[in-house]
């Protein structure tokens, strides 16, 4: 048994481990290190928390149990997940700890005298109100990544689920949970405490399901962030300072991804969060209709015409992870670069369905991270560019969000492909991305378009080369 | 009169909130994926209040449903733990700068 000053010490020096692991991040050469401080800063919450509880009965026994089911199951998933399965991972996750904090909510509830929160029925007025909201935010992070995570793993349809008089039901459920909470510390009834929790649960299921597949990217960040605050929420009622710490950093990186994807998208986040992009426009997409004459090629001639160029620069998408061409792609961008020809990798802020999704990617097929730059840095390039690969990216290459005021994108920052003297376009058919709209770029004088998977159309063009 | 240990760790939780928004503005967006998987794995410091919660065996009995609900919490985290560290681990192994013996 340790003191409770000696204990609150220590969870201090965790929470700013937590801070520097998450300092390491501005750079790749001090990530591995940022990311061994996490570790530390988790090693001694734990054994700080062993030892200050000191009852090592047989419970104890029952905890490393858990506690080792638990890891290896973890670690079971960590070494086997492939990389363009992140995002699926990633909101999974997020569910684990939304769970976990609810968990930890109830059991609180249950027992507060192993938490000092006073008795059952009769709980500290302030720890109450804690508690709920750790319980309400963390049982929206759960049923929301849940979605998110069956939207992400294709079990559920990435198409916006919408019905009338959906914000009004959500604003009402909404409110209902402040009512809740408040006749909750009023009465100490452990009925309102459950049914707190399940209307919190059903407000997750219906925040995430008018979100389309493509707002992925804002939607795990947003449940990251939530993550966090019901990490804070319990960490206030356990008056545990690593908890407090952890939560407020986890709360404010996910805003600040949020933020960025939103400003990627130019859209503000109250119009992804409602939900329903791209299926509200059907006449803009009628309009479009018209047959235009496009250039199709094949692998050779997009060999020829790279073969010939002195700098290509090669803008992934989502295609490309679906289509697992980031080896493929790896072994194209070699050959270039026997022969001389200056390569380079663009990365809109959205490309793929979460933040940096495209950079793991490339990170794993070997592409050194300092020949792949951000849509900021790599702009002013395409003037000068020859060839520009454009392999699973549709609507953040659309010079529309240039020129259209009307187009649903208009504002959007693009990557200005069209500048480059040529352009490959790798896609399956001409069909039109997740917002719905027709891309111009297909039909300009300087496209190619390559028909064909993108695994496949790569290896080709290699071979080709 | 007195200041309610409250108000000291709204102010942690505060400045915290402020160190962790010029933190993460400083995070490279290349490394906006191993951001979310450690930020994951951080935050499941909340088996801190699991293994509290499974050792609240007051009367000697191991499983009481209080217990048995930090149990639950313990395995989840734990998953999480294990999982958001060794992934983000894996991951961050493969940035690699370009090699300088470049022909």
């Amino acid at each position: 048994m340790i003191s409770a000053n000696l204990s609150a010490t220590f969870y201090l020096i965790s929470g700013v481990l937590f801070i520097l692991a998450l300092r390491g991040l501005s750079s790749p050469e001090t990530s591995r290190q940022g990311n061994f401080y996490g570790i530390i800063g988790m090693v001694i919450a734990v054994t700080v928390t062993f030892l200050s509880v000191g009852n090592f009965s047989s419970g104890f026994f029952y905890v490393i149990i858990f506690l080792l089911v638990g890891g290896s199951i973890g670690a079971f998933i960590a070494f086997k997940i492939p990389m363009t399965a992140m995002p699926e991972l990633v909101a999974g996750f997020h569910s684990l700890v939304g769970l976990a904090a609810v968990f930890v909510a109830i059991s609180a509830f249950i027992n507060p005298e192993a938490f000092n929160l006073g008795s059952p029925g009769n709980i500290k007025l302030a720890s109450l109100i804690e508690m709920s909201i750790g319980a309400a935010v963390g049982a929206i992070t759960f049923s929301g990544s849940i979605i998110a995570f069956l939207k992400l793993q294709g079990i559920m349809s990435g198409a916006p689920i919408t019905f009338k008089g959906q914000h009004l039901l959500n604003a009402l459920i909404l409110i209902s949970i402040v009512i809740l909470t408040y006749f909750l510390c009023a009465t100490q009834s452990s009925k309102l405490f459950w049914v707190l929790i399940v209307v919190s649960f059903l407000i997750g299921l219906l925040l995430i399901i008018p979100i389309g597949g493509a707002d992925m990217p804002v939607v795990i960040s947003m449940l990251n962030s939530y993550s966090g605050w019901a990490a804070a929420g319990i960490g206030f009622t356990l008056e545990n300072t690593a908890l407090i710490i952890t939560g407020a950093l986890v709360g404010s990186s996910g805003a600040i991804l949020s933020y960025i994807m939103c400003k990627g998208m130019n859209r503000s986040f109250f119009n992804v969060i409602l939900g329903g992009f791209g299926a509200t426009d059907q006449s803009s997409k009628e309009k479009n209709k018209e047959q235009r004459p496009v250039k199709s090629g094949n692998a050779d001639d997009a060999a020829f015409l790279m073969k010939n160029a002195s700098s290509v620069i090669i803008v992934p998408g989502y295609g490309m992870a679906v289509a697992q061409a980031q080896h493929a792609l790896r072994e194209m961008v070699d050959t270039l670069k026997k022969n001389d020809i200056k390569v380079s990798y663009a990365i809109h802020p959205v490309a793929g369905r979460m933040p940096g999704h495209m950079n793991v990617l490339l990170a794993e097929a070997n592409v050194p991270y300092d020949e792949v730059f951000e849509l900021e840095e790599i702009n002013n390039d395409f003037a000068n560019a020859d060839v520009a690969f454009v392999i699973g990216a549709n609507d953040v290459t659309n010079p529309v969000a240039k020129t259209d005021p009307q187009s649903p994108i208009y504002g959007m920052p693009v990557l200005d492909v069209e500048k480059c003297k040529s352009v490959l376009f790798v896609k399956r058919s001409l069909s039109p991305g997740y917002a719905g709209i027709d891309n111009d770029l297909f039909y300009k004088e300087n496209t190619l378009m390559l028909f064909a998977d993108a695994k496949k159309m790569t290896e080709d063009i290699t071979k080709n080369l | 009169m007195e200041i309610d240990p409250f108000i000291f760790r709204l102010s942690i939780f505060i400045l915290s909130i402020f160190v962790g928004y010029y933190v993460v503005w400083s995070v490279t967006p290349s490394l906006h994926t191993p951001l979310m998987s450690v930020t994951n794995a951080i935050s499941s410091v909340i088996i801190v209040g699991a293994i509290i919660a499974a050792l609240s065996n007051i009367d000697g009995n191991i499983f009481t449903s209080s217990t048995l609900f930090g149990y639950l919490a313990i395995t989840l985290a734990a998953v999480n733990i294990f999982g958001g560290f060794l992934v983000t681990q894996r991951m961050l192994a493969m940035y690699k700068k370009k090699k300088k013996d470049k022909k």
